[in-house]
């Protein structure tokens, strides 16, 4: 366990270090925005590994409400937590590469807007985790994921429809067509880096919170014991 | 299952005495609501025109921070004496405990609307350049997703450490589609520039979803252990 853990981190050190070249000297420059296009390589890495760690937030919220099994509550407060902090990275590299190429650091359009409520809907999940006691923690908490997943679709759907006053925002050296080849090496090679990492750091604190369990449940047993010593 | 109804009525009825005969939770959304409804109309000094460009959004946002009152005390009331307690550890269903807080509290609101418009009206001197029965089914939409949610995290809330602090913070986030529909219906119908009927629908959706996954989920939060 320890050494696969010392491996996986070396691996992903690797990962993320020639991530680091390939974005910002194997990649070509940008025809028009020049070196700052290259945030794009930690901007978006950074946005699908939140986006994939949100989605396991879910998964594993309903697996905890199916079985009640705390090794899926584990799993997701620590994918919520992760997934927080690449969400945020996402709100500040983004504005930093618009303030110089759209000239204003943020726009309400939808992909800017969704991420940003995405983001408080797991910051708040964050804090009902924080604010509940123990035992009603992850019951409630796995409610409001599932609530908070629901919402993402109307969110979506609610800033498309209704802020569309506001002009679509052309982005630049956006995906898919148009990307060159060493590019979109760059952009994969950073999005590996990224979500080993965030592997990493899911596993590593997904064993604290079990521990923290296991902790928890030694006490109770222990009063338990103590009460039962008690009563005799 | 036959419990559903009679259990929904007489906890229904039940707030609607208790409510009548205290008027706390009316009392102070409204005294919050019009202080809200000041605020605003002291910060930003409006022409008429203006005023009717943006009053969709002050109407919710005052509705939003007013029904928070109204919802923090829908289930701090059954604390005392511990009646939550014992209404769990009856067989009656969760499910129409719920509902039946649901529509007390869209009640309260869909009242504190009615006697909120006028003061808008005088405050903000508007008038409506849409047909007037599409507010109608806008603040009705608009109240139950409010509501819906609301009844829901304050259950939730209320197990949590800081109670009345939490509700605003968990229903805030969850409900930013909702307002951006209503306050789209509402200015649509406001100014007569556009057509409310895409924000109405999505609201009714909303509305559903919200309703059907709050309804399964209810029994879960109220026996969280």
């Amino acid at each position: 366990m320890k050494s696969t853990f010392t491996i996986f981190a070396l691996l992903t050190f690797a990962l993320l270090s020639y991530g680091l070249y390939q974005g910002l000297v194997a990649a070509p420059t940008e025809a028009t925005m020049k070196d700052v296009q290259r945030i794009f390589y930690y901007h978006v890495p950074s946005a699908w590994t939140a986006f994939l760690c949100f989605f396991a937030n879910f998964v594993a919220s309903i697996w905890y409400l199916a079985g009640r099994n705390p090794k899926a509550d584990a799993i997701a407060l620590s994918t919520a937590e992760v997934g927080v902090v690449f969400c945020t990275i996402v709100l500040v590299t983004g504005p930093i590469w618009a303030k110089p190429i759209w000239g204003i650091w943020w726009t309400w359009d939808a992909r800017l807007t969704s991420t940003l409520v995405l983001w408080l809907i797991y910051v708040s999940y964050l804090l009902l985790r924080r604010y509940s006691t123990a035992g009603q923690n992850p019951v409630l908490a796995s409610v409001l994921a599932i609530f908070g997943a629901v919402d993402v679709v109307f969110v979506y759907m609610a800033i498309r429809w209704f802020r569309t006053q506001h002009p679509q925002p052309v982005v630049g050296g956006g995906q898919g067509s148009g990307l060159d080849p060493r590019m979109m090496n760059a952009l994969l090679i950073n999005w590996a880096g990224f979500l080993a990492l965030a592997l990493l750091v899911i596993w590593l604190r997904y064993r604290l919170e079990r521990l923290r369990q296991q902790v928890e449940e030694a006490h109770a047993m222990k009063a338990i014991a103590g009460a039962a010593r008690g009563t005799r | 299952m036959s419990a559903f109804l009679p259990v929904l009525c007489v906890t229904l009825a039940k707030d609607m005495r208790l409510e009548w005969r205290s008027k706390d939770a009316i009392n102070s959304m409204l005294f919050f609501a019009l202080l809200v409804v000041v605020i605003f109309s002291f910060s930003f000094d409006l022409t008429a025109e203006e005023s009717r460009r943006i009053a969709g959004g002050l109407v919710w946002v005052a509705l939003l921070f007013a029904a928070v009152v109204a919802l923090n005390q829908t289930w701090a009331r059954e604390l005392r004496n511990q009646v939550l307690d014992a209404y769990r550890v009856s067989p009656a269903p969760a499910e129409s405990l719920f509902l039946a807080k649901a529509f007390g509290n869209f009640l309260f609101v869909i009242i504190l609307e009615a006697l909120m418009t006028p003061l808008f009206v005088v405050f903000y001197d508007l008038r409506t350049v849409g047909p007037p029965y599409q507010l109608a089914i806008a603040s009705v939409l608009g109240t139950w997703a409010l509501v819906v949610n609301g009844t829901f995290f304050a259950a939730m809330s209320i197990r949590t450490r800081s109670r009345e602090v939490m509700l605003p913070l968990l229903l805030f986030p969850i409900s930013i589609p909702a307002l951006l529909a209503m306050v789209a219906a509402t200015t649509a119908i406001l100014t007569g520039e556009n057509s409310p009927y895409l924000s109405l629908v999505f609201l009714a959706v909303y509305d559903i979803v919200f309703t059907i996954v709050g309804f399964f989920l209810f029994e879960t939060v109220l026996h969280a252990e």
